[in-house]
């Protein structure tokens, strides 16, 4: 085989194909030839590996050098410097977000510091479209293992033993689904992959298809073994192009050496594969739905029992696991079930892998052992929050999860501890969220999700969300009145008890958690009709008006200094602020942090322009005008205490009339 | 491709596949490392890598990684290079070309043997 002295790994996961990566391989190559280094470094497609947001990114092995947000015109550089001089191209290494210190290698990557990857085993660091490589990685020889040495009844003893339970969503105990389905009657059985992956903003079942399909081939194999099952379908869909052809690619390379199809390694068992693509409805990830859309039939659920196990494609058995179930499945088999036990919590067990995204230094795909906490996720895998922002909540679970509120970020993330918060580990969706985040707007997006993908077989869902939606809106819209919180948390409650599929069941989750955490912003905005967070737009004119304790209209004052009219300025400040000089000092200025034009560049400095405003009629007058009182109404008022808030009262009385004298407090 | 028939084919099968990948995993291996300065590459650092590269190939030695460094600043002395074999002292070779290159290969990588005559530096 021919020597290469340098692997260069560039990641084809679709998030780094839709950044360029295409055209960073192409550059590559050329300067490869250019240089004439074709017969010494050898490029590589991968898988993803799971920093998504730093793509195209590339690996350069034997050093295990990463390059990131690498563009075509960067590769002349990294051939001519890297690969031929041997020296690291240093604008293009990853910098820590903090200390901006250069982390070159992979292994020194904060990022993949806490993971532990099992699923996405070899995800980033093989070609998914030679199975040459797969095989080297360990490939297939679980199924050989299987087929060669195990009965199909010590085959779910080991996944029993391993506690893996399905990474959909539901948790059901893989080894028990498994045991069903070999015991329930029946010649013809069927394995059966879901890969209708549809959470908003996950993507763990695309990078295990499109980095390592063959993992899940493998395991589908094993499965038909354990079941007795001799034709797999996996279900994947359509919006995951990539995924569809490097399964096919790979289902035809397991055909052709022999690893799918009759008499598999000598041994006399058949299994084959095919594929459906799915049209991309969220209801085909319920399992009874996506039956009946492989089935060929509308993608809608049906009462269980009976379960897929004893009823499912055409009436017949059929297990049904989702990708990153079937991709643990492999390790479990060659290290054994007390391996996979021994990681994660004591009823958790293993790994899962997480998309992580929103606001937080490091989006990605992460796989952690179960039991992690949530700030270590967070705050040491991902990073932090970007901006100096506090982190107010994560959502976990996407449209049937809940979300955790900061005061839980010590809480392990497993099946149980996520329960008892209201929220679900579901497929696997981690979104961080920020101070800018509004709670009633959050839960508001996933009942718009559920209420647009939920199939309309069962009245609760169709109907129920739909009225969920329409108090949501109104509340956003300020038109929320009392009674609305406990009509939302009434309907929640008929809905789950009585829709007819998960989908409808757990669509109230997002309203249910985030009125159990944050009532008190849904209050803001039904009682005070006001969006704490500024993002409800018809609630306030501005941002950094709305967020000013004061309420100061910062845009008019502002606007008053750009034409030079500092008195009116000054004036407009003190009509909710009687202290301009003094807060345009010492204020804590949390409108410059709501500052829209801060997500361009910087905030405008509003602390800053309201003292120079200040400071200018200060100067203008040697002192500040004094105002005249207002009409006297013949009232006295006294003021205890003269701090900020009674020389503050003191002066819009004495504005309003009145006649007020001061008092100190003591 | 033939099918793989058989679990021993499968086994034998790896065998040969992992060439394909090996490259990638870094642990105890013997690192070459060859001064591609722009010094180095005037007095024929590139040649000297490429008979390194083909000697590997030629003896199908695994376990091997020819990586590069930059300018050490004893120009005089290039091309150089580097050869850190674990439970070796790492040996810095000076004035080397094809021939030499070759011989480290084979006494050095393969045969464990450090060659004093051409030896710059040794640190243990």
């Amino acid at each position: 085989m021919h020597y290469y002295r340098a692997h260069v790994l560039v990641c084809m996961g679709s998030g780094c194909v839709l950044s360029g990566a295409r055209a960073v391989k192409e550059a590559l190559s050329e300067g490869i030839k250019e240089h004439k280094l074709e017969e010494e470094v050898q490029i590589i497609e991968t898988g993803c590996m799971g920093l998504c947001d730093l793509g195209p990114r590339l690996v350069i092995y034997p050093e295990g050098v990463v390059y990131c947000r690498v563009k075509a015109e960067d590769a002349a550089e990294i051939v001519s410097e890297h690969l031929l001089k041997g020296r690291i191209v240093d604008r293009l290494i990853y910098r820590d977000p903090e200390t901006q210190k250069p982390v070159p290698l992979m292994k020194d990557f904060p990022f993949l510091s806490k993971q532990f990857k099992i699923a996405l085993r070899n995800a980033g660091f093989i070609n998914p479209e030679d199975i040459e490589e797969y095989i080297a990685s360990e490939g297939y020889s679980a199924l050989a293992k299987v087929l060669s040495t195990m009965s199909p009844e010590e085959v779910i003893d080991e996944v029993k033993k391993s506690g893996l339970r399905g990474r959909g969503g539901a948790g059901f105990p893989t080894g028990l689904k498994w045991e069903f389905t070999a015991k329930a009657r029946g010649t013809q059985k069927y394995v059966v992959c879901n890969g209708d992956e549809g959470d908003p903003g996950a993507f763990m079942d695309r990078s295990v298809l499109e980095g390592d399909p063959h993992s899940v081939i493998e395991a589908m194999a094993i499965a038909g073994y354990a079941v007795g099952a001799a034709q797999g379908y996996i279900y994947v869909r359509a919006e995951y192009p990539l995924a569809v052809e490097r399964l096919r690619h790979a289902i035809s390379q397991a055909r052709e050496y022999g690893l799918l199809g009759e008499d598999i390694l000598g041994t006399g068992f058949n299994f084959d594969i095919n594929i459906r693509v799915g049209a991309g409805a969220f209801v085909c990830g319920e399992e009874t739905a996506l039956l009946a859309s492989i089935e060929g039939r509308r993608g809608e659920p049906r009462p269980r029992p009976p379960f897929p196990a004893n009823e499912g494609l055409w009436g017949k058995p059929t297990l049904i696991n989702n990708v990153e179930t079937y991709a643990s499945i492999p390790p479990i088999i060659l290290k054994g079930g007390e391996w996979y036990a021994s990681i994660g919590t004591e009823k958790s067990k293993g790994t899962k892998v997480f998309a992580l995204t929103g606001k937080v230094n490091n989006t990605g795909l992460i796989e952690v052992p179960m039991g992690i906490s949530l700030g270590e996720i967070i705050f040491d895998i991902g990073g932090g929050i970007p901006n100096n922002k506090k982190f107010k909540a994560a959502q976990t679970g996407g449209p049937s999860g809940g979300c955790i509120p900061a005061q839980y970020l010590n809480v392990g993330v497993d099946y149980e501890s996520l329960a008892e918060l209201g929220a679900i580990v579901g497929s696997g969706g981690l979104i961080v969220m920020d101070e800018d985040t509004c709670m009633v707007d959050l839960a508001k997006f996933f009942t718009e999700f559920c209420q647009e993908e939920s199939c309309g077989k069962c009245a609760p869902c169709r109907i129920g969300t739909k009225r969920m939606l329409e108090i949501l809106e109104r509340i956003t819209n300020g038109e929320g009145k009392e009674g609305d919180i406990e009509a939302l948390e009434e309907l929640c409650r008929y809905i789950k008890n009585t829709a007819l599929c998960g989908l409808g069941q757990t669509a109230p989750n997002p309203v249910l958690s985030t009125i159990r955490y944050f009532r008190h912003e849904y209050e803001a905005h039904i009682r005070d009709k006001r969006c704490p967070a500024s993002v409800c737009a018809s609630l306030f004119d501005s941002p950094c008006q709305n967020t000013c304790p004061a309420g100061v209209d910062v845009p008019i004052y502002l606007d008053h200094i750009r034409n030079g009219r500092f008195l009116e300025a000054y004036m407009e400040v003190k009509r909710e602020n009687p202290f301009p000089a003094v807060c345009g000092r010492v204020c804590h200025h949390p409108c410059e942090a709501k500052c829209r034009r801060a997500q361009l560049d910087d905030p405008l400095a509003i602390r800053t322009l309201k003292r120079f405003a200040a400071d200018w009629v200060y100067k203008q007058n040697n002192g500040f005008p004094v105002e005249p009182p207002g009409v006297a109404t013949g009232k006295q008022v006294a003021v205890i205490g003269s701090g900020p808030a009674g020389l503050t009262a003191a002066y819009y009385l004495a504005k309003a009339g009145h006649r007020v004298t001061g008092a100190p407090a003591r | 491709m033939k099918k793989i028939e058989s679990v021993d084919e499968l086994m034998k099968f790896k065998e040969t596949a992992l060439e394909k990948i090996k490259e990638r995993q870094t642990s105890g291996k013997t690192t070459i490392v060859v001064g591609m300065g722009t010094c180095g590459i005037t007095a024929g650092a590139r040649e000297v890598m490429m008979a390194i590269i083909d000697e590997i190939e030629k003896r199908s030695i695994s376990d091997v990684i020819v990586t590069q460094a930059g300018c050490a600043g004893m120009c005089q002395h290039e091309p150089m290079l580097e050869v850190i074999k674990p439970g070796m002292p790492q040996v810095i070779y000076g004035h080397l070309d094809e021939d030499k290159a070759r011989r480290i290969v084979l006494e050095h990588v393969i045969n464990g043997r450090v060659i004093g005559e051409w030896a710059l530096v040794q640190r243990d």
